[in-house]
């Protein structure tokens, strides 16, 4: 009993710096050189041009549902005129960053951890390695580079469509002031909550590459290991992981930056 | 301290033991690779004849046990000498592993593009004067799925030429194939290797085929090389593991 607890903290433990070394090698290899712009922007156009349509669809869907409960509930208090204020808070903060990496997680994420996943199987990152050509420079480099450039711009984009989406609901539809519902945003979303927005998507692009991109690269330890099931189990738990982290990871952040 | 090892040895496993679970795959391999020639390693499936190559290669770590590539020890090395060995080294997977999101020029010409400042045209000639000399040429356009089975072979036998390595392993290279395509293959090493002449390392049960192309054959068995001898010496041993796997490969040539 005691023995199955040691090893098992001790495989636990082993895992974590294993991925955390996972981590650094990936953070070293953007740093030096040389650099190669190519593979960046395949990635870019596929973590982040591909996502765009998703992006917006869920954006504006959130400002809307934000402008409908928003309304009810600040109607009771009579202060419909702070529904722009609610909306772009929440959005800014809160909804614009997590959402944005939830919805690109199940996109991109999943297809990080099962491409990387079917390359180990088919030794493919193995040929890397007898090539000498280190697969943290040549394979996860490119896909943290553009996940940092592009989980900011999709959240921005996220927060304006959810913005016009509220504007819609709670202008055009329930008859809000204009001027109070653009007035109130302006002067209660202050440039420290997009920067707190900025921050957040920046952290959960690291979080969701790395998790992703690792639980394919070690697809081998897992102890069901090879096959589609290996695949599609890593697949699965990356996603869940990533998910669980970005929530979790955005709690702290919102803690520490208030 | 270690001996050095004699001048032509390219590659030499000492007592190497390695344990997947609870089973002990490898329970003290000594193995010598001789420079210039080509070892061919036989075994049944799930002996370790694969693991045996990774090892080599270095993407193993035993769990006792030295492995000596041109006179170094690898395990003691770090990532980057291992990277300047392993530029020496030319490896053909079992399933190919060529990286599916490139074409075959792509693949082919990866290593050149990442490992040396050709110049494109530069690269563009030696892909194609490969491809050609593999019997293949035109196909540089398409993907690996597009492929059979010998193509991928092929194409990862050009790939692993590619750097002109000192020491080429191919991971059974005719596995899947039928018998038209893999005496293909072995012609096609066989010419290769008689104009560039690398040390070679072959594992593969398609014996006794294969002795043709060896000067060494190597049989594992019960996690032990059972003994590294010239295909002549092999067919007459005396060790009975070897006994029983040249009568079962060859039939029964004791008796008349």
């Amino acid at each position: 009993m005691v023995t199955a607890l040691g090893a098992w903290t001790i495989k636990q433990l082993n895992d974590l710096g294993r991925v955390g070394r996972f981590l650094l090698r990936c953070l070293f290899q953007i740093i030096v050189p040389p650099y190669k712009l190519w593979p960046m922007v395949q990635q870019i156009h596929f973590i982040g041009a591909a996502s765009v349509f998703v992006i917006l669809f869920t954006g504006t869907f959130t400002g809307m549902v934000l402008g409908l409960q928003g309304y009810y509930s600040l109607r009771q208090f009579g202060s419909e005129g702070a529904l722009g204020a609610a909306v772009g808070l929440s959005l800014v903060r809160e909804l614009g960053p997590v959402l944005t990496a939830l919805m690109v997680t199940g996109r991109a994420g999943s297809a990080i951890c099962a491409e990387v996943g079917i390359m180990r199987n088919t030794e493919q990152i193995d040929a890397l390695t007898c090539m000498a050509i280190n697969p943290y420079k040549f394979l996860f480099a490119p896909k943290f580079l553009a996940a940092i450039i592009c989980f900011p711009l999709l959240t921005s984009l996220f927060d304006v469509t959810g913005i016009v989406g509220g504007y819609v609901i709670g202008v055009k539809l329930l008859g809000v002031n204009a001027g109070a519902y653009l007035e109130g945003m302006y002067k209660s979303v202050v440039w420290e909550d997009v920067y707190m927005g900025m921050i957040k998507s920046l952290c959960f692009a690291v979080i969701m590459v790395w998790i992703c991109a690792s639980k394919g690269y070690y697809l081998h330890l897992n102890k069901a290991g090879f096959g589609a099931e290996g695949v599609s189990r890593a697949t699965t738990q990356a996603v869940v992981l990533s998910s669980v982290s970005i929530l979790v990871c955005d709690y702290f952040i919102t803690a520490i930056l208030l | 301290m270690s001996a050095q090892p004699a001048k032509n040895i390219a590659i030499e496993l000492r007592e190497i033991r390695k344990t997947f679970g609870q089973q002990e795959v490898l329970q003290g391999i000594n193995l010598k690779v001789k420079e210039g020639k080509t070892t061919v390693i036989v075994g049944g499936s799930g002996q370790g004849k694969s693991v045996i190559i990774k090892h080599m290669l270095g993407l193993i770590r035993p769990d006792s046990g030295e492995i000596q590539v041109y006179g170094q020890n690898i395990l003691t090395m770090s990532n980057k000498e291992k990277s300047e060995v392993r530029m020496n080294f030319g490896v053909l997977f079992q399933g190919g592993a060529l990286f599916d999101s490139l074409t075959v020029y792509d693949n082919i010409a990866l290593p050149l593009r990442e490992r040396t400042k050709l110049k494109e045209e530069q690269i563009r000639y030696r892909v194609e004067s490969k491809l050609e000399m593999l019997d293949m040429p035109g196909v540089g356009s398409k993907y690996p799925a597009q492929l059979s089975g010998g193509m991928k072979k092929r194409v990862g036998l050009a790939r692993a030429l590619m750097l002109d390595p000192k020491v080429l392993f191919l991971d059974e290279p005719t596995t899947g194939l039928d018998v038209k395509r893999s005496k293909e293959i072995y012609r096609l090493f066989a010419s290769i290797q008689a104009k560039l002449s690398f040390t070679a390392v072959i594992v593969s049960h398609d014996a006794p085929k294969i002795f043709k192309l060896a000067d060494y054959i190597a049989l594992i068995a019960d996690g032990k090389i059972q003994g590294c001898l010239t295909p002549e010496a092999f067919q007459l041993s005396d060790n009975s593991y070897i006994k029983n796997f040249v009568q079962e490969t060859m039939g029964d040539i004791y008796r008349g």
